[in-house]
């Protein structure tokens, strides 16, 4: 028997909600529209946007020194902006800055600089031994997002969470 | 309170430093910005509400929104220097966009990166208070002199803000350095938040 599954987006959504992950911060990318106005509509959750990826990881730190849990949603070139604050705030401090990243430059992308940044981040997870999960299948997705949320808060470190073409449909180009 | 940079006291940090931790009587939260910010925090007297930041230039302010977000009834200082502000610019914005009223800046502004040896930094022509403003952050203002950054902070601790006060530095250094270690500095610090309770450490 197959059951029907939510949404992806709906799926992320309970599962913050499970993990009491309550303040989002994001620089906003297409694929995660569905996510960003389920968010905003949501009075549980306090949702804004920030002028660059590397604040959102200050105010998820604060935030989470100080009781409030959070996660950061971008695409795959914010990412890219990130690792001098990664490597000097969450993974220095032991500060569990969770983050949400739509996959661009993948699986047709049409932008050659996008494809081209894409590859640079496993590779800067890797380097500062950052756990990360892609999820890629509807079925995996709430254990993925869940155990990663709850291992990085009970570990104390930062994680990031892919978001696979594969899950989202990604960004595709007319033909 | 000024509205312009014009006849401004230039001012020693660790002394607006020590009178700012002088009047927090109710564990308000401080978060001291790269390098010289957080040295003269630390020198002003540790307290178990403040937190050093060691690296992650410019991102003093957003820490403590961060904080001011997640505790709205305690007051939150954000330490930063012109170069780190300059840095990080935009979040001028996302703070006005979120309007924490329990958040205070304090903006020390030297005209120069003073911690890698002095250099002017390109924000020679720039007014921090009127970016501010300009950003929608409508209670900013230079503090004319010492007695006056006292007005304002007892003000800004009385008053919702959000709060930007500028401050114009002399050419001083730091008294002394922050003892590094980070998970140390992050423990105490959700210690003096309450976030973490037992009695192991103080
Ligand atoms: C992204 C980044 N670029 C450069 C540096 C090197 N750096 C560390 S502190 C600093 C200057 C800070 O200037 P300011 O905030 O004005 O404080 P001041 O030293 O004048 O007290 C610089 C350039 C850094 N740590 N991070």
């Amino acid at each position: 028997m197959t059951q029907t599954l939510p949404p992806w987006h709906e799926i992320v959504l309970n599962v913050f909600k499970a993990n009491e992950v309550k303040l989002i911060t994001y620089v906003p990318d297409n694929v995660l529209k569905p996510l960003i106005n389920a968010l905003h509509a949501d009075p549980y959750f306090t949702c804004f946007a920030t002028a660059r990826e590397e604040e959102a990881v200050g105010i998820l730190s604060g935030a989470w020194m100080a009781g409030l849990r959070g996660m950061l949603l971008m695409q795959t070139s914010g990412f890219a902006t990130l690792p001098n604050v990664l490597a000097s705030l969450p993974c220095a401090f032991q500060i569990p800055v969770m983050m949400m990243i739509s996959e661009r430059g993948t699986l047709g992308e049409f932008n050659v600089g996008q494809a081209a940044v894409c590859r640079t981040m496993r590779p800067i997870l890797d380097s500062l031994a950052m756990e990360h999960h892609t999820v890629s299948r509807l079925d995996e997705c709430e254990m993925i997002v869940d155990r990663t949320i709850r291992q990085a808060i009970m570990t104390q470190a930062p994680a990031a969470l892919i978001l696979s073409p594969l899950l989202t449909g990604g960004k595709v180009v007319a033909r | 309170m000024s509205e312009t940079t014009h006849n401004l006291k230039r001012m020693y940090r660790f002394d607006l430093t020590t009178r700012l931790v002088a009047k927090l009587k109710q564990e308000e939260a401080v978060i001291g910005g790269i390098g010289h910010s957080n040295f003269d925090l630390w020198s002003a007297g540790h307290r178990p509400q403040n937190f050093y930041m060691l690296g992650s230039m410019g991102l003093a302010i957003p820490i403590a929104m961060g904080v001011a977000l997640a505790q709205p009834a305690r007051k939150t200082f954000a330490l930063e220097g012109d170069g780190s502000l300059l840095m990080e610019l935009g979040c001028l914005t996302t703070v006005a966009a979120q309007a924490p009223k329990n958040l205070i800046i304090i903006l020390f502004d030297n005209g120069i990166y003073q911690i890698t040896g002095g250099q002017p930094t390109p924000g020679l022509h720039a007014d921090y208070v009127a970016i501010a403003r300009a950003c929608g952050l409508a209670n900013a203002a230079w503090a004319a002199d010492e007695a006056e950054f006292e007005r304002m902070l007892d003000n800004a601790l009385a008053t919702d803000g959000p709060h930007f006060i500028g401050c114009k530095l002399d050419s001083q250094g730091p008294k002394a350095q922050t003892e590094r270690d980070p998970a140390q500095i992050r423990d105490r610090f959700m210690r003096g938040m309450g976030t973490k309770k037992n009695r192991t450490l103080g």
